[in-house]
């Protein structure tokens, strides 16, 4: 288990000041212009050697992600845009550093910044963290009245600003050219890569787009070491990292740990262990609704970082764990992330748009067990006719969770069908033609 | 403009969002006031020259405010996206395909305390069926996207709200009611129906995202104790 003293996030539960007073108090803006003085490139090796990997889902290494940013200018400035739009389900981890520690992501914006390149960084939050955008744009007025940022910010020569945009509720906005998208006033269409952000983001500019907690943890860093951070987790799976546990755990709660740590003792440690005992458990979605759920079985020996997850062909994600106890009814879990993603597509591309509908409607057909026994194939076979065929990652994220569902209970929805036709007499066809296609729902 | 296009009829941006039906309470004249005016100064500051267009979520946050001070419901009516896209010299259905696109922006009017429940599936293991319920039972609603017969509530179905460990999730208007039950989720709606504004946060001895009983980790005091910040106090943003 990691050392209290080895955490980034010691104010995580706002348990203390959250105000620059308060956060000066626990070690934030202490030396800022020294390690700014390193350089960009001192600061940007630095980063490497930390092995930190983006925490917004992806993983893509930070250091290297930095490294894109033009050197020179060629007239065009350059922006770093921090993702705060948080809202994979299952997911709650900026919302505290957003809240509770937002002087740890100004100065770590300030130096990211400064590495890239960058006189000015938006953060953009989702729209309904309203009282989290507060406390963000206080300790902003904060910084700026303090001289810690702005011109010549805290005396290190470098101009910066920071500000603050909020989103106004849409999932696709956490998808980085949706959000550039969104912060240029138009809907949030994601847009096709290459180009990619470093060449031309924001207002054609290169730009780099950054997870909050990604930014946040980069004045740690810089101050103890890539190597201290490095230290914890396997090779590959470095450092400390926010988890949240929520759904049938006797304790929800969020907690920074150490990467590689098992899923088990995360549960049953930190949350208060599964709700009726870890032989209750039924199966946990490890990393945000977009990954696909791995069942009880596997649960007792994963470890919770990028590798393990994906050798269980299931992924790290955002480490927002969702744990199902037994009571659960696992197909009406999934479905319900089908509707969350039929909600979610913006709608450009034909097979997300018409594919997350039609996933959706099949799913709920199969909680009731209204379904013949070959579409649970056709279902996996049109998730798979999803995934890959689409600009962003929506069409991929809609897909897993169902492929999840039939990889590791396939005999639950064969036995919900089975059911009802018992219920409603053998024989019934109900293979999907047109005449007996369900009529949409009324909340389409 | 011709009377063709109109926020009601052009459409959704957002699947799962239907259009919304013309309503006859579509104010005819709409401008900004003194305290709307301020704050879209601010606004347009933090975006570089010529890209004023950035300024369309922000500015739209601007009329609900001034809606919700107005009126008591915070909402865009047509003339209000009108004044927004020549202020920011934006054709006015750009401004209507933002106003549709982003779940947040209400195109008809709801009720003083928009009562928004996630019923995804992290909230709905933790019984977000039953915070419907309560909403239902206590506020006189029958569905979703009805307002009350004393214009007081709205309940509005949302996705995750980004709180999963704090399950099951309410907001009403910009609060965060967390760890809610039936009963619990009942006694805040007869609270607002009172006029009250119960404390948002969690609704049951818990410290934010900590653990029932206790931290697990960051046992020892670091820095200064400080109560938590008092509404009033921050700045509101938009």
């Amino acid at each position: 288990m990691l050392n209290d003293r080895d955490r980034i996030f010691t104010n995580i539960y706002g348990q203390n000041d959250w105000r620059l007073a308060g956060a000066r108090a626990r070690g934030d803006w202490d030396g800022t212009t020294a390690i700014m003085a390193r350089g960009r490139d001192a600061i940007i090796a630095e980063m490497k050697a930390s092995n930190l990997r983006g925490r917004g889902g992806a993983g893509f290494p930070t250091g290297l992600k930095w490294s894109f940013m033009p050197k020179v200018s060629d007239g065009r400035p350059s922006y770093l845009v921090i993702n705060g739009d948080e809202s994979e389900p299952g997911t709650c981890k900026d919302r505290e550093i957003l809240r509770h520690e937002p002087h740890k992501l100004i100065e770590s914006a300030l130096i990211a910044s400064f590495a890239m390149g960058a006189h000015t960084a938006y953060i953009y939050v989702r729209g309904e963290y309203f009282h989290e955008t507060r406390h963000l744009q206080f300790a902003i007025d904060e910084a700026y009245e303090a001289g810690l940022i702005g011109r010549n910010a805290g005396g290190s020569g470098w101009d910066f600003d920071l500000f603050v945009h909020r989103g106004a509720g849409a999932y696709i906005c956490g998808e980085e050219t949706a959000m550039l998208e969104s912060m240029e006033g138009k809907k949030g269409l994601p847009r096709m890569k290459p180009p990619f952000p470093a060449a031309m983001g924001l207002y054609g500019c290169p730009t780099t787009v950054n997870n909050v907690e990604s930014i946040a943890v980069a004045s740690t860093i810089l101050r103890r070491g890539g190597a201290w951070f490095s230290s914890f987790g396997r090779p590959n799976n470095c450092g400390t990292k926010l988890f949240s546990i929520s759904g049938h755990v006797n304790r929800p709660c969020l907690v920074e740990e150490e990467l590689s740590v098992p899923m088990r003792e995360i549960i049953d440690r930190h949350a208060g262990g599964v709700r009726g005992g870890w032989d209750n458990l039924l199966a946990v979605v490890p990393g945000g609704c977009s990954v696909p759920l791995i069942p009880a079985s596997t649960c007792d020996t994963v470890l919770m970082d990028f590798d393990s997850l994906r050798a269980e062909k299931s992924g790290l994600g955002t480490a927002g764990m969702i744990v199902m106890d037994k009571s659960t009814d696992v197909i009406r879990a999934i479905a319900r992330f089908s509707r969350f993603y039929k909600h979610e597509s913006c709608g450009q591309c034909t097979p997300c748009r018409e594919g997350t509908g039609w996933m959706m409607r099949v799913m709920y057909r199969m909680v009731e067990g209204r379904a013949e026994l070959e579409e649970i194939d056709m279902l996996e076979q049109v998730t798979r006719q999803v995934e890959g065929h689409t600009i962003c990652a929506l069409g991929d994220a809609a897909a897993w969770p169902i492929q999840g569902l039939i990889r590791h209970f396939r005999p639950v929805m064969e036995e919900r069908i089975n059911a009802y036709k018992r219920t409603h007499g053998e024989g019934t066809r109900l293979a999907p033609t047109p005449a007996n296609l369900p009529v949409p729902m009324a909340a389409e | 403009m011709s009377g063709q296009f109109s926020a009601e009829n052009i459409g959704h941006g957002t699947p799962g969002h239907a259009p919304r039906p013309a309503t006859d309470q579509q104010p005819s004249h709409f401008a900004f006031d003194e305290t709307s005016e301020a704050e879209i100064a601010t606004i347009l500051a933090r975006y570089p020259e010529g890209r004023q267009s950035s300024g369309v979520i922000p500015l739209l946050y601007v009329v609900h405010n001034q809606m919700k001070r107005d009126t008591g419901s915070a909402w865009l009516p047509r003339v209000a996206m009108d004044t927004v896209a020549k202020r920011l010299s934006m054709p006015p259905i750009r401004v209507y395909e933002v106003a549709t696109f982003y779940l947040m922006f209400n195109t008809k009017p709801v009720g003083r305390h928009h009562l928004q429940v996630c019923t995804t599936t992290p909230c709905w293991l933790r019984g977000s069926d039953d915070i419907v319920a309560a909403c239902k039972a206590e506020a006189g609603l029958r569905a979703f996207e009805e307002t009350s017969a004393d214009g007081l509530f709205t309940m509005t179905e949302v996705e995750c709200l980004g709180a999963c460990a704090n399950a099951p999730i309410l907001q009403v208007n910009e609060d965060y009611y967390e760890d809610l039950d039936f009963e619990r989720t009942r006694s805040l709606i007869a609270a607002l129906r009172r006029g009250e504004t119960p404390e948002r946060g969690p609704t049951i001895d818990r410290y934010n995202s900590a653990p029932v009983g206790g931290r697990t980790t960051l046992l020892e005091e670091v820095g200064t104790r400080h109560a938590d910040g008092q509404p009033g106090t921050l700045p509101d943003v938009v």
